[in-house]
């Protein structure tokens, strides 16, 4: 098992270098260079300006001599300055980002497990009963429904008629002032609105997904043989069939990993949180090479060791792949 | 993703950057507000004033920063020599006075005495002079150096004194003095690009750097010390807001105290009671316009006749009816209609489809082959219109130009383009026919940036290559020349020759459409527009929201 983690995590430094490659020309093939944005149009700022700022950004060398300065750079873990005005380190930008990137996002992932699990396997349970119908209109609804429209009604509706929660934002003006439970209160309403938003696509998906598996394993021949061996309803679904059904699971929440750090523009934007998706969003716009590039390697690195834990934990919890895999990887 | 992409990108067209937030000017137009009776109120001290801006500031350096956040938070912090009133007069802010030698080559500025930085520093002449070796030199990357690059040299004779010299009479110097003054004893000696001012301002204006939560907001508080006289409005916080359905939200709920709306808000949206409570709704002209400009180095635009038919087949009332809701005027020119400078005695090129159509077939543009679009020698007559993506008023313009244009036999495709594509592969190539852009200005009048035919280079302003010798000669007369009445002469000329060249049609220029929170009083229009009196603003004691 060790021997072949490690197998799997030196494969990992090649696709890893492979990644940034061809990410790092990818986005300087976009037309318009950061120094274009930041002088243009700009009746004060001459064309010298330009060449300085190109000079002092390194934008006037190669792009192979420009990657090699990065990557040199990033083997030393260090991610570059932004080429925003404000010139800030990346992983600053980032870390001020990620917190609430990651709290949001966790709480997203909670809430998508915890309604959509119960949800999936009630569905299959009782396949075709007006429940499962109802939850199959609901849920798809909520699939097609647009996040940024979905979001501008709740609001609307939570936070300008009924007045109940706060509409944007993170905390309130006063957050300072409150005591330990108000500051609790405070931040748990401001966090109401975009955690239901931001999960309700994925309950739709992931719901969908638990109760064709558990249909699929309800079909199996253990289950009827645990039938046949006359135990309960009860403990033939909750005992033999659920356990197995959940072992997808593994897999999603090991895909999730990449997730954590990533975020949406639209319900970032809409509900004015400071998150990765705006950060990245606006590096793009303002072809901000080193931190768009700093975002993405991070998020490989994370969707790389994602799907390595998965594998692992896939491993751990069902023998027949334990089996299999003396000979070589999985993917 | 669309509401996302609403997002401007109109920081950048600043024609003249200088404090171009507190200069949009104002027809004094106020709407249904104010008590018809004045209130005579006492100024009291306190409250929070809480406005909302789609984009976090990028640096809190003033000679560094070029976004609209960072400016308007920036004109808070710091202050410059000089800078407008409310009528748009010239008036001393960190300057006391001043002299203008007789030949107009030298300006020597008092400056005010017992001034402080935020830290307690006294303010002295050696500060400005470090401010100009600031922006001049080389190493410092900064979109504000041009105008310092006339002076040719600058005493610090005491430290209340500051003499500069020129050496041609440069009509724009004096304002040019209203750049922010950073503090000498925190930025010498030290990299601009590094300095953790950026980030934590020290100014000598009339509020306080408090904190700055990146991505959240940013809060100020008012200066006790200010030069002229403590704030009475306590703290302001700027909370940054991206989306703008989101802050109308906020603002209908009450916690956002200012915003400016879009015509269709300020129209449709606010006529509650609930909003008329709460909010006092102003309307003025902003300095600005949107143009449709033609590229001048193609053949088909070459052709003055050309151009005049075009402004004809546009109906530029139309226009503001469809686009603004009304909320705006013809733009005749590149002046603002209420401004001394305007001259209105150009041709208007009122909606005339008949004239024309004249004025193409005397270019010997016809309908040949009878298929409504008009040829010349084998050639139809169509072109290609561009805009950035973004912006939805300049792509609905181009929507319904195009139709006009259509009805004149004229074909027209519209190719709207994300903002740097468009810079990079249209504007700067001059790989375009037509395009709809605007620029923002603001009360000086020069423009040689904009029409000098030294300008037409790749990255300039002149990019339509706009080439007329007369032009040439009267941007260089206009801006040696002080004495305003003179200078009138030669910028009404300019604009003659503009309205009969039509490089531009000069479509509209937009109204600002600031909502305000009714616990401010002391709000008042002016040719400068609102926020030039901020200071002055106050909350009685018994509506004070905010307590601390």
């Amino acid at each position: 098992m060790l021997s072949y983690i490690a197998k799997r995590l030196l494969l990992l430094v090649p696709l890893l270098l492979g990644i940034t490659l061809i990410s790092f020309v990818v986005i300087h093939l976009a037309p318009g260079e950061p120094t274009d944005l930041q002088t243009q149009l700009n009746p004060q700022a001459s064309s010298e300006l330009q060449e300085r700022l190109r000079s002092q950004y390194g934008l006037d060398q190669p792009l192979y001599i420009q990657y090699g300065r990065w990557l040199s750079r990033l083997i030393q873990l260090d991610f570059g300055e932004s080429f925003a005005t404000d010139r800030r380190p990346v992983l600053d930008k980032v870390l001020e980002r990620l917190p609430v990137t990651i709290l949001l996002n966790l709480l997203s992932i909670i809430l998508i497990l915890t309604v959509s699990v119960p949800l999936g396997i009630l569905s299959a349970i009782q396949r075709n009963s007006g429940f499962d119908r109802t939850t199959t209109v609901l849920v798809f609804t909520g699939f097609a429904m647009p996040s940024f429209w979905l979001a501008l009604l709740l609001m609307d509706w939570f936070g300008v008629r009924l007045g109940l929660l706060p509409i944007s934002g993170l905390k309130s003006l006063g957050y300072e002032y409150l005591s330990w439970g108000g500051q609790l209160l405070d931040r748990i309403s401001h966090l109401v609105l975009p955690v239901f938003v931001s999960a309700i696509g994925g309950l739709a998906g992931f719901s969908r997904y638990m109760r064709s598996n558990m249909l699929e394993v309800i079909r199996q021949d253990y289950i009827l043989t645990a039938r046949a061996k006359g135990l309960s309803e009860r403990t033939v679904i909750y005992k033999h069939a659920l356990r197995n059904a959940l072992l997808p699971v593994i897999t999603i929440l090991g895909l999730s990993v990449p997730g954590l750090i990533g975020g949406s523009v639209i319900f970032e934007t809409i509900f004015a949180i400071p998150g990765m998706g705006k950060l990245f969003y606006d590096g793009v716009m303002m072809r901000d090479y080193p931190l768009i590039m700093g975002i993405l390697v991070m998020g490989a690195v994370l969707t790389l060791l994602g799907n390595l834990l998965a594998d692992i934990c896939y491993a751990l919890a069902d023998p027949r792949i334990r089996q299999n895999q003396r000979g070589g990887g999985s993917s | 993703m669309i509401m996302i992409l609403m997002i401007k990108k109109t920081i950048y067209l600043l024609l003249i950057s200088l404090m171009s937030l507190f200069v949009s000017a104002c027809n004094n137009s106020n709407e249904d507000n104010h008590p018809g009776v004045v209130e005579a109120l006492t100024p009291e001290f306190g409250d929070t004033f809480i406005e909302a801006s789609i984009g976090d500031a990028s640096t809190l350096l003033p000679v560094l920063a070029s976004d609209s956040a960072s400016s308007s938070i920036n004109s808070m912090i710091y202050n410059g020599l000089v800078r407008y009133d409310k009528d748009l007069q010239i008036e001393g802010e960190l300057a006391q006075s001043w002299d203008i030698s007789d030949d107009n080559l030298t300006i020597t500025f008092y400056l005010k005495k017992g001034v402080t930085w935020h830290d307690g520093t006294p303010f002295t002449s050696a500060d400005v002079e470090f401010n100009y070796r600031l922006y001049i030199d080389p190493k410092t990357p900064t979109s504000y150096a041009e105008s310092f690059k006339q002076v040719t040299g600058v005493e610090a004779p005491d430290p209340y004194t500051f003499i500069v010299h020129y050496d041609k009479p440069y009509a724009p110097a004096l304002i040019s003095w209203a750049m922010s003054i950073h503090p000498k004893h925190l930025l010498s000696g030290v990299d601009i690009t590094k300095s953790p001012l950026a980030r934590k301002p020290v100014g000598t204006g009339p509020y306080k750097f408090v904190e700055w939560v990146g991505g959240e907001k940013i809060v100020l508080e008012s200066n006790p010390d200010y030069f002229e006289g403590q704030p009475h409005i306590k703290r302001v916080v700027y909370r940054i807001i991206p989306d703008i359905s989101t802050q109308f939200l906020e603002l209908q709920t009450g916690s956002l105290d200012f915003m400016g709306l879009s015509p269709l808000q300020f129209d449709r949206q606010t006529d509650t009671s609930a909003f008329k409570r709460l909010y006092n709704k102003y309307r003025y002209l902003s300095f600005g316009y949107t143009y449709l400009g033609y590229n001048l180095n193609r053949p088909l635009f070459q052709d003055k006749r050309v151009r005049q038919a075009l402004s004809y087949a546009i109906n530029k009332q139309e226009l503001i009816d469809g686009v603004l809701l009304g909320y705006g005027s013809v733009a005749t020119g590149p002046y603002k209609p209420d401004t001394w400078v305007y001259n209105s005695a150009v041709p208007k090129y009122s909606y005339n489809p008949e004239k024309a159509r004249l004025l193409l077939a005397e270019a010997g543009w016809r309908d040949t082959d009878d298929n409504g679009i008009l040829d010349k020698d084998g050639k139809e007559l169509s072109f290609t219109i561009v805009t950035n993506q973004g912006n939805d008023l300049r792509s609905k313009t181009g929507e319904i130009i195009q139709r006009r244009f259509k009805e004149v036999g004229v074909a027209v495709k519209l190719r709207i383009i994300e903002w740097a594509t468009f810079l990079k592969e249209f504007i700067n190539p001059g790989n375009f026919d037509a395009t709809i852009l605007a620029w923002t200005g603001g009360p000086e009048p020069d423009q040689f940036n904009i029409w000098h035919s030294s300008k037409t280079g790749p990255r300039e302003l002149n990019f339509i290559g706009f080439k007329n010798r007369e032009v040439d000669n009267l941007l260089e007369e206009g801006r040696r020349v002080f004495d305003l009445q003179q200078r009138k002469v030669y910028y009404d000329r300019l604009q003659e020759i503009l309205a009969e060249e039509q490089p531009y049609t000069f479509l509209y220029v937009g109204e600002a459409l600031p909502a305000v929170s009714k616990r401010f009083r002391g709000v008042e229009a002016a040719p400068a527009g609102i926020r030039y009196n901020f200071n002055q603003w106050f909350v009685p004691q018994a509506e004070q929201k905010y307590s601390r």
